[in-house]
């Protein structure tokens, strides 16, 4: 066993918060610079530069890259044969985000009650804790902030075996196009297939931790997420949804083993800002 | 916005002849006052409407901005402060476009009550950038508290602006720049 104070899953986490809302992946720089080489529309060309200002000042100020700094959502990876000591572990995450938010200047979108109160929290905890438990003695965090122009714009069906790949493609482009400028485009898909109800939401939601431009390790698979991202770069929604050549940055696709009767799908839809950092311990 | 495209420079509160000027589809940059307000804020002065009380601003011929900013943090003006998902507010939005309000700053799909009202009032939707949240924040000289402090982030503020950047979307001829824009590069 190795043991592993919970102040450190605190301080960690903190940092995560800030990093990534102040800092893009630099995969995710390099698509966005790409995508203003080869966009067609003059108008979305324009928009991708102020874009690429925007991250540049945010990363020199350490900034807020948006005022929508999200829900924080955590996936954890703890190892077998860590053992935790000096507290609760989820009390340490949310004593993070509590201090990342804080301290890092960024906003608090965080309300309890969702229906008749809707009292902000004031630190944005809680967190959305995500935990799996693999082989090893280490902890792996991945912090992701997910704002809600592109959250309120993600779907979920059922679909039936009958419905085939054919089915899948319909229902992501149908949501890209449907969701328009509404989840700030050029957006990345992320795509959960399989499973019951709620593992193909978190599946697609996992989707999304993937570094842009990883595909998945299935053929089959890296080759759909390739048919799809050409298929939503048709729509011509394009940068902020104004037309253009660039909807998507990227397609992910997780899957995992189904029942006879179904095929779930979920889609997550991420803004240009796929925010993520990670650390390990 | 590259500075080949013509760029129109106008004042908020907005003039009728301003708003006669403004197509779908024009760059704009936006000097002046404007007042922020987003979901709770606007649920707020719907309800105070309803009761038939006095607003804590006169909507007469100003711009509503849909912004949630970060915290300023020491030595700055404001937070990060782009624009949020407008259709959130469509359901109050016609209303406060009969009480005088003349233009919005969001992003995203509007409703068609809220196209209608644009038209048949005379009002204007502008986009702004999503995401390009520092960027914007540059354009923002000071900012005033005016309402609902207890909202946090979704307080109503005024700020003054030079020149902030955005395009028409919506305008008073119910042009939707939506729409053309995405037509224009479908190849579906």
């Amino acid at each position: 066993m190795r043991d592993i104070n919970v102040s450190e899953v605190t301080s960690t986490i903190a940092k995560l918060c800030m990093d990534s809302c102040y800092y893009l992946p630099e995969a995710v720089k390099a698509k966005i610079r790409a995508a203003a080489e080869t966009e067609e529309s003059p108008l979305g060309k324009e928009i991708l530069n102020t874009l690429i200002e925007n991250f540049e000042l945010s990363q020199k100020k350490a900034v807020p890259l948006c005022q929508d700094t999200g829900l924080t959502v955590v996936f954890l990876e703890i190892g077998q044969e860590v053992h935790f000591v000096g507290g609760d572990l989820y009390e340490a995450i949310h004593a993070g985000v509590s201090k990342g938010y804080v301290d890092g200047y960024l906003r608090k979108s965080s309300v309890g009650d969702p229906v008749f109160d809707r009292k902000n929290s004031g630190d944005n905890t809680p967190a959305i804790i995500h935990t799996k438990i693999v082989p090893g003695d280490k902890v792996k965090m991945v912090v992701c902030p997910k704002g809600c122009g592109s959250e309120n714009m993600g779907a979920l069906k059922m679909l039936k075996p009958a419905d085939g790949v054919e089915g899948i493609k319909k229902f992501v482009v149908d949501t890209v196009r449907a969701a328009g400028p509404n989840p700030c485009p050029p957006i990345t898909v992320g795509v959960g297939i399989g499973g019951n109800m709620e593992q193909a939401a978190i599946l697609a939601k996992y989707a999304l931790t993937r570094q842009l431009g990883e595909h998945n390790a299935d053929p089959r698979y890296a080759a759909l997420e390739d048919e799809l991202l050409e298929l939503v770069n048709k729509t011509g929604v394009g940068p902020s949804g104004l037309g253009g050549s660039t909807t998507a940055l990227g397609v992910n696709i997780e899957f995992t083993h189904t029942h006879i009767g179904g095929m779930p799908c979920a889609v997550n839809l991420n803004c240009h800002q796929a925010r993520r950092a990670e650390a390990e311990i | 916005m590259s500075e080949q495209a013509t760029i129109k420079y106008i004042q908020a509160p907005l003039t009728a002849e301003t708003i006669k000027d403004l197509h779908a589809g024009d760059v704009v940059r936006i000097s002046g006052y404007i007042y922020t307000a987003r979901d709770a804020a606007h649920k707020r002065l719907y309800e105070a409407l309803g009761r038939g009380e006095k607003l804590p601003l006169d909507l007469k011929d100003n711009v509503i901005y849909y912004v949630g900013p970060t915290p300023a943090k020491p030595g700055e003006v404001v937070g990060s402060a782009g624009p949020t998902t407008s259709g959130r507010m469509d359901k109050y939005t016609p209303t406060m476009i009969e009480q005088g309000m003349r233009g919005m700053i969001g992003k995203g799909l509007r409703s068609q009550e809220v196209i209608d009202a644009c038209k048949k009032h005379g009002a204007v939707y502008f986009v702004a950038v999503g995401g390009a949240a520092a960027v914007i924040a540059q354009s923002i000289q000071s900012e005033t508290m005016i309402a609902y402090e207890d909202l946090g982030p979704e307080a109503i503020r005024r700020y003054e602006v030079k020149d902030f950047p955005a395009i028409v979307c919506i305008d008073a001829e119910g042009n939707d720049f939506y729409k053309v824009g995405i037509a224009k590069y479908s190849k579906e």
